[in-house]
């Protein structure tokens, strides 16, 4: 098992590499962005297991590092959102 | 009564697993968004029902048998506004249920047409 | 370790893998918002595994829940044309499968590495200073008392998120109007006091066992999209009710900012809590950035400044 999650981890940040060159549309592109965000977030913890016992420094990074990544989604689907609506509809009240 | 418990947990747990399978098979061979619903709301509470007792049956001590139950009443709650969402949001944007038929009717409007034509 | 675990991994590992794939070259937009969704879920049964239970509580909540949602009302405010199709020239494909090779290869190398890395961490430290942090979970203690500072950014970071959805224009209504229905607003009212509760529960359990501000924040924001979404928390788009919302959207980091200056005025050290307070101050702190979160993951769902 040692060295599953590593590779999963490796496995998933190359996969999601991959499809951030690849991406045709912008929403693709965050998606992307979110899976390799997961795949550093799994090396990061799985790193964090060591013979003294589980790190909690990696850990608190990790959980601030899903609410930041949450919050940058948020911001470029808002972008997206602004960029791609008609133009004149975003005008009235 | 503990090893009563452990004895019927295991039941409790596959039959759980399995209202879940049959929940998972109506989402995907299901037609349209409402049957979809009804197939997942009923067969995945059910199962996750069994599912929490099973492994309540196994908890340590009482608060966390409970404190599992309370996990199974908390997801009712929630499943059913959202399910309630889902189906409002689809009649609302003009989904209609398929019927038997095979031909699309809407809700109301095909409910009184079809009591028309009978 | 049993079969039967390593089994698990193995299914979760190919789960996962499948489910990434499934999100990122599925040809159906919604189709990959789907599955990445149902990828959070997996990654919080990958966390299980891991002992990382609190990111695990937060992945369940965020990862599948508040990310899923946002994609999900973005995507059906998009326009639905066809995708833009780049075809590839004959001679182009070779080039381009051997850079994306590379970099498949390149990230396998990058993780090997890290793997053989020495790995002293920082356990042992944190485990030193448990007792002068005033709680017992080693995670809460490092976010809320050892490295403060990282997690007093991150809720800037987060706060700055919301400035910069709220600037672009007034918020985006609601896709679909919600009809009436009968059982809607009795359930809404059920509701409200149960994503109060569970919170709440988190939140105490933090100071010693998994829990703390960030799932309390991440469970508390993802209830409350879940009533947004049933208009049940009208609220928050009264512009009467705009300076309350902005005040408690700023007090996690307000109150954050304001225990670190309070520590450099009584021991001369940023963010240095005295010990005798500092159950009492982490925990008013923590209540206040779950309250916040849950409010700026509501704020970057309504797509705009609500009550504009």
């Amino acid at each position: 098992m040692s060295g599953l999650f590593p590779l999963l981890a490796a496995l998933l940040a190359g996969l999601s590499l991959v499809g951030l060159f690849r991406a045709r549309t912008l929403l693709r592109r965050i998606l992307a962005l979110n899976v390799l965000a997961s795949a550093l977030f799994l090396l990061l913890v799985t790193l964090a297991r060591t013979e003294a016992g589980l790190d909690p420094v990696p850990h608190a990074m990790v959980l601030t590092g899903i609410v930041v990544a949450v919050s940058t989604t948020a911001a470029a689907l808002a972008l997206i959102l602004r960029a791609t609506e008609p133009p004149g509809d975003g005008k009235e009240p | 009564m503990t090893e009563g418990l452990a004895l019927i947990a295991p039941w409790l747990i596959a039959a759980g697993v399995g209202f879940f399978l049959t929940g998972a098979l109506g989402l995907w061979r299901f037609p349209d968004a409402y049957a979809r619903l009804h197939a997942l709301t009923k067969a995945d509470n059910l199962g996750l029902g069994l599912l929490c007792l099973g492994l309540a049956c196994q908890a340590a001590s009482l608060s966390a048998a409970l404190k599992l139950l309370l996990v199974w009443g908390l997801v009712l709650v929630a499943s059913s506004i959202g399910a309630t969402l889902i189906a409002s949001t689809a009649l609302a944007r003009g989904l209609r249920p398929v019927t038997r038929r095979g031909s699309r009717r809407g809700a109301r409007r095909g409910a009184r047409r079809g009591s028309r034509d009978s | 370790m049993s079969a039967f675990v390593i089994g698990f991994d193995l299914l979760l590992g190919a789960g996962l893998l499948w489910l990434a794939w499934q999100a990122l070259f599925h040809p159906q937009p919604f189709a990959a918002v789907v599955h990445f969704m149902a990828f959070g879920l997996m990654m919080a049964l990958a966390w299980v595994r891991l002992e990382a239970l609190d990111i695990a509580l937060a992945e369940a909540a965020i990862g599948a829940g508040v990310t899923g949602a946002l994609l999900l009302a973005a995507l059906g405010r998009l326009p639905d044309g066809p995708t833009p199709r780049r075809l590839l020239r004959a001679w182009q494909r070779p080039p381009v499968a051997l850079a994306l090779g590379s970099v498949l290869l390149l990230s396998l190398w990058l993780v090997w590495v890290a793997w053989q890395l020495p790995r002293p961490g920082l356990a042992a430290e944190v485990t030193a200073a448990l007792p002068e942090s005033g709680v017992r979970h080693p995670v809460t203690a490092v976010l809320l008392n050892l490295r403060a500072l990282d997690t007093l950014l991150e809720v800037a970071v987060m706060l700055g998120a919301v400035w910069l959805v709220w600037s672009l224009g007034p918020e985006l209504r609601p896709y679909a109007p919600v009809t009436a229905l009968p059982g809607l607003p009795a359930l809404t009212r059920l509701l409200h006091p149960l994503f109060l509760m569970v919170p709440a529960y988190l939140l105490w359990r933090g100071s010693h066992a998994p829990g703390g501000a960030f799932p309390a924040g991440a469970v508390l924001g993802a209830g409350g999209i879940l009533l947004l979404l049933a208009d049940g928390v009208p609220w928050m788009q009264r512009p009467e009710h705009q300076p309350l919302l902005r005040l408690l959207l700023a007090a996690g980091l307000v109150l954050f900012l304001g225990l670190a200056l309070g520590g450099l005025l009584l021991t001369g050290t940023f963010f240095a809590i005295p010990l005798a307070i500092a159950g009492l101050a982490i925990l008013a702190v923590e209540v206040a950035i779950a309250l916040s979160i849950a409010l700026m993951l509501m704020a970057c769902y309504l797509f705009g400044e609500p009550g504009r």
